[in-house]
């Protein structure tokens, strides 16, 4: 309810197909009318359909570069991953300096901003005595898994500002001081590895304003690529601790010490984060857990496949210095308010409501097939009877039930065609066990029903 | 009238030694718990009991089942298991005292701190326990 999604679906080139449904972690995607449908409220933007759809027909919306000219002064927050896509075309000052041909007036590495926050997670779980672990805000898409769908969570998620958001506040006060531009003249732009981080830059948050906009990689990548023989060098500010937050890894390498657990790839993130709630990782500090194989390198936006950017990014950085001796001051408070949970999975808003519901459910599930073939566009059975329960699908769009209750109508149909009227009907008939009245037949579909509802068997 | 509907009752089957499927069955009453709506502090309760339970079953005897009862206003989990069963209850409900075998304790696992853990977790917690036969352990979490 009025939640910016940039994950949208091209409906033209979606054929209806099963598979964005079976992947989607919020189960927010129903195929309905031949198409992919996708449930707002439950979606968390993480690209996972992005990555699966084979059709392409998933896409994320940003904004494209038409949107700098809204600003008198332009600067690009470049991911630390956005670098690894280049990487070995140019070096990282060429790479960085083709951003300023695309119309940037500047550039602030998210980089440099990674390691500010890097050093302020490391007071914060200094000092940190409540329950463990704490698990990064980093990214979004895990902040919207554990909303959505690991809701008591939330109060472990540290309660810090992202790179980006940062990025955002120290570009923007930069811009100020270098051009005497009133803050609003001046346009930031996230250049991101995923939807995720497009959704994150759109929603009004307290505490920080994030970036003014977000430009997905795919979108500018061509153009950068053309522009690496030309561009101007821009030199890099960062440290490679600041970069390594662009792979699986990096943000706990550039936080250090203590007992920290990375995990990468949202599937694996539901096992660590289901561990968790069970009262698992007590003894881990802090978890660094990324939605995308092998971390941004991997985002659904990213060209290059993630193993070899993961290489790129880590040789050419491999001649920065570890990390910025001389860290930029903050600028203020780097506290956010704490995330809450959107429920969007709860069945009622109504305790007892709910829970007749649930009876519902569970007795629905048990009358499916169990084979989570996703025919009927719900993601598994057991999505499709909540769907039933919510009243937005009926049992019968399970092709094996709709088929059983053909079966119990063409049995039927087949037991009235052989009946007789009473004065063409042969004596011998009724020999057989078969009386030739109607009581007969309703004899006869009875325990044809009765099989019914175990198709699983 | 909400008193007249009926519990929504879940029943689970634990194998004994399944460490893979062991801890599906609580996660699946506190995936139930969480879509109907109780409050986060019960249902941690809930779940972490539901584990503990279920974990002795996989541990400790035969095989067994949870059984989740399930109303507005009370849980009830109903474990039961046939095995050795429980000699010494008040022995078993010491903290740290436990018979888990040495192989199972260097899983991490048998610490003895299941028994208590439920106690702590539990509203009221009754121990029915047949040496030889089996154990049924009642766990019951009020909503409030």
């Amino acid at each position: 309810m009025g939640y910016f999604h940039s994950v949208r679906l091209e409906e033209d080139k979606c054929k209806g197909c099963t598979n964005c449904i079976k992947h989607c972690p919020t189960e927010a995607i129903r195929v309905r009318e031949g198409k992919a449908r996708i449930i707002q409220e439950r979606c968390i933007d993480c690209g996972e359909c992005i990555r699966i759809c084979p059709n392409h027909a998933k896409i994320a919306v940003g904004d494209g570069l038409e949107a700098l000219d809204a600003y008198r002064y332009r600067v690009a927050l470049p991911a630390p991953a956005f670098v690894s896509q280049f990487a070995g075309r140019a070096d990282l000052e060429h790479i960085l300096g083709a951003l300023l041909t695309l119309g940037f007036d500047a550039v602030y590495e998210v980089a440099l901003a990674a390691e500010v926050v890097a050093r302020e997670t490391r007071r914060y779980l200094d000092n940190y005595r409540g329950k463990k672990p704490l698990i990064s805000p980093a990214c979004p898409a895990v902040v919207g898994l554990i909303q959505v769908r690991f809701p008591s969570l939330v109060e472990q998620i540290l309660p810090l500002v992202t790179p980006m958001d940062l990025a955002a506040r120290l570009a923007r006060r930069e811009g100020v001081r270098a051009t005497g531009l009133p803050p609003e003249a001046i346009g930031t732009f996230f250049l991101s590895p995923c939807p995720a981080k497009i959704t994150a830059g759109r929603q009004p948050q307290e505490g920080m304003a994030g970036p003014d906009g977000v430009i997905p990689l795919a979108a500018i990548y061509g153009d950068i690529r053309q522009r690496l023989a030309t561009a101007p060098s821009c030199p890099s500010r960062a440290g490679a601790s600041g970069y390594g937050w662009g792979h699986s890894g990096g943000e706990n390498a550039s936080i250090g010490g203590r007992r920290l657990l990375e995990v990468d790839g949202i599937h694996h993130v539901i096992e660590v984060l289901t561990q968790i709630e069970t009262g698992d990782f007590e003894d881990i500090d802090y978890i660094e857990a990324q939605a995308c194989p092998g971390g941004c390198v991997g985002g659904a936006l990213m060209v290059r496949n993630p193993y070899l950017a993961r290489l790129e990014l880590r040789q050419l950085t491999r001649e920065l210095p570890a990390g910025r001796v001389d860290l930029p001051d903050p600028g203020g408070s780097l506290a956010m308010a704490p995330v809450q949970p959107r429920p969007a999975l709860l069945l009622d808003a109504d305790l007892a409501t709910a829970l007749e519901k649930m009876r519902r459910l569970e007795a629905t599930q048990a009358l499916l097939p169990g084979l989570d073939c996703g025919s009927c566009g719900s993601p598994n059975c057991r999505a499709l009877a909540e769907d039933i329960v919510r009243g937005e699908a009926q049992d019968t769009d399970c092709v094996f039930v709709l088929r059983d209750r053909v079966r119990v109508l063409a049995e039927e149909v087949v037991e009235l065609a052989r009946k007789l009227p009473p004065s063409m009907a042969q004596p011998e008939r009724g020999s057989d066990n078969e009386t030739a009245g109607n009581s007969g037949a309703s004899e006869f579909t009875g325990p044809g029903r009765g099989e019914s509802p175990g198709p699983g068997g | 009238m909400n008193e007249a509907r009926p519990p929504l009752e879940l029943t689970i089957p634990v194998r004994a030694w399944d460490f893979l499927a062991g801890g599906d069955g609580a996660a699946r009453v506190r995936q139930v718990l969480q879509q109907v709506g109780f409050p986060p502090a019960v249902i941690r309760r809930v779940a972490i009991a539901t584990y503990e339970a279920e974990m002795n079953i996989v541990i400790h005897s035969q095989g067994g089942e949870l059984k989740a009862q399930i109303t507005p206003a009370v849980i009830t989990i109903i474990a039961r298991d046939t095995g050795p069963g429980i000699p010494d209850i008040d022995l078993a409900m010491q903290e740290g005292y436990s018979t888990a075998p040495r192989e199972i304790q260097e899983m991490g696992f048998g610490a003895g701190m299941g028994l208590p853990n439920i106690r702590r977790c539990a509203d009221e917690l009754a121990i029915d326990s047949m040496p030889g036969k089996g154990t049924v352990i009642k766990i019951v979490i009020y909503n409030r």
